[in-house]
């Protein structure tokens, strides 16, 4: 064979091998910005491991005493998408996360982290599940335009948080205590608590209305809440939304006025 | 060598006879041998522990007594009942076709019927909500993605498992009570035993399988077995209760 030809063939060997040996799971982008998963392994080793563990399944070193437990990332199962329940989360579900940390939990805010390097960490993150080389992430739910906030449409929401069966783990004023909220697990059977909308802190993944449609819309998934995406009409949810974002004022109300935590209604 | 006649004749029918039956176009051997038996439970059946409905008035209404947990059931004889039993090796490469038909699991009186049911890889699985409570459908698989949807009374829900798995547990989160489990093949030999405890695999192309036997709290229990075209061979499965229970 001639020289050229071997030359030829061993780079061609060479350039596959290498994109073979670049990390399993499809490519991150972030805006313009491309993850580097070797880049992304040490800094996770240097400020994720603790908590994720070596082996990205949520058993770092810290995790005993951590409540709730750090998010095992093998399983492809993340709280915070913008697609619905049961798919993989979008690049930039995970770069937002990482940015604004989990509310009531042990993730901070990764700001002061560089975008680039918030870019790789989401490409390493990824390359723990087996699900990012093989699926793709669904379409993201979608999110129309929020109508006016008017008195009928709170009613509305009013309403649909009954006969949508929010009460059984929200409780009738959304308070966190319904019947159902003792027994609830999540997916690693771990107690957890259904949100109090009465408190008036901000939201697992995020702190908008905008974000609140969305988390309704896709379920927060390791969570027992569900994807209401197929069990309500987008434009009905904006009323649903406009009602949850009445309750931090009652909260505030009764806790003027003095009045006990009930344990469980 | 005289080629005379008959036996121009004689070898020309066995050449006729070998081209016949050449194992590389004869017809395979039909796929009818069957695999039967009962699923038995050794020694005392651990009493059912209650289920307090009283949390959802629309279950209780149902169930005013409340109901028993059925993670255990056995009649007195000790055959047991909602055991899967399936073919776990042997079939090779071979590949099959999911069923066009749906299968159905239903929350009535808020718990599933039934209790385990085992369908094909891409199956269509319909989840029915017949009662007038809400309830929510809570897949955690270990090999299918996970996910959660409400179902408000009347509203069917259609999904698919495309990876084998025995088997998915199935939950409510507004019942805690309730506790269902789909089991997905790539294959169409699996039986659930009903009351009787008893199992009947049948169409089995001849070969040398593994069956096994699952429970969704006493594990699992491997027998092999060779069978022949037509044939039928019949298993007993034992469990015994786990140490410390």
């Amino acid at each position: 064979m001639r020289r050229k030809s071997i030359l030829a063939i061993g780079a061609a060997a060479c350039g596959l091998l290498f994109s073979a040996v670049q990390g399993d799971a499809q490519e991150t982008h972030i805006g313009g910005l491309t993850g580097n998963v070797r880049r992304g392994e040490k800094l996770y080793d240097r400020f994720c491991v603790f908590c994720h563990g070596a082996r990205g399944d949520g058993t770092g070193e810290n995790a005993p005493y951590m409540d709730p437990r750090p998010r095992d990332f093998t399983l492809g199962t993340f709280i915070c998408r913008s697609t619905p329940s049961g798919s993989l989360p979008l690049d930039t579900d995970l770069y937002d996360t990482l940015g604004r940390g989990l509310i009531s939990s042990g993730m901070p805010s990764w700001n002061p982290l560089t975008r680039q390097q918030r870019t790789d960490l989401v490409a390493y993150v990824k390359s723990f599940s087996p699900r990012f080389a093989t699926e793709k992430p669904a379409a993201p739910v979608e999110i129309p335009e929020e109508p006016p906030a008017s008195a009928d449409s709170v009613k509305r929401g009013a309403q649909l948080f009954q006969s949508l069966g929010c009460s059984g783990c929200h409780g009738k004023e959304g308070r966190g205590n319904g019947p159902a909220a003792p027994s609830l697990t999540d997916n690693k059977g771990r107690p957890i608590s259904p949100f109090d909308f009465t408190s008036g802190t901000r939201f697992k993944c995020g702190q908008s209305g905008r974000e609140l449609f969305r988390d309704v819309m896709t379920g927060l998934d390791g969570t027992p809440m569900p994807s209401f995406k197929d069990a309500v009409k987008p434009e009905q949810l904006w009323d649903l939304v406009h009602y949850l974002e009445t309750l931090p004022a009652k909260g505030q109300q009764r806790a003027s006025e003095g009045k006990p935590e009930p344990r469980n209604q | 060598m005289n080629l005379d006649f008959r036996r121009i004749t004689g070898i020309g029918l066995l050449a006729l006879y070998c081209a016949v039956n050449n194992p590389l176009w004869a017809a395979p051997p039909a796929d009818d041998a069957v695999v039967n038996g009962v699923v038995k439970f050794e020694g005392t059946v651990p009493q059912p522990s209650h289920v307090d409905m009283a949390g959802d008035p629309q279950c209780a209404k149902v169930h005013p007594a409340g109901a028993m947990a059925e993670d255990i059931l056995a009649d007195d004889n000790g055959r047991l009942q909602n055991v899967i039993v399936f073919i776990s090796a042997g079939l090779g490469d071979r590949t099959f076709d999911p069923p066009k038909d749906a299968a159905t699991i239903e929350q009535n009186g808020c718990m599933y019927r039934p209790h385990v049911i085992a369908i094909e890889a891409n199956q269509k699985l319909e989840v029915v909500n017949s009662d007038t409570t809400t309830h929510t459908v809570h897949v955690l698989p270990a090999n299918n993605p996970a996910w959660d949807k409400p179902q408000p009374p009347g509203s069917p829900i259609e999904v698919t498992f495309s990876q084998p798995e025995v088997a998915v547990p199935v939950k409510c989160d507004l019942h805690p009570w309730m506790r269902g489990y789909v089991a997905v093949f790539k294959h169409p030999y699996f039986a659930v035993t009903g009351k009787n405890g008893s199992f009947e695999l049948k169409n089995l192309p001849p070969g040398t399988y593994t069956i096994q036997a699952w429970h969704e709290k006493l594990g699992t229990a491997t027998q092999e077995i060779t069978i022949g075209a037509s044939e039928t061979k019949t298993l007993e499965f034992v469990f015994k209760p786990k140490p410390g229970s």
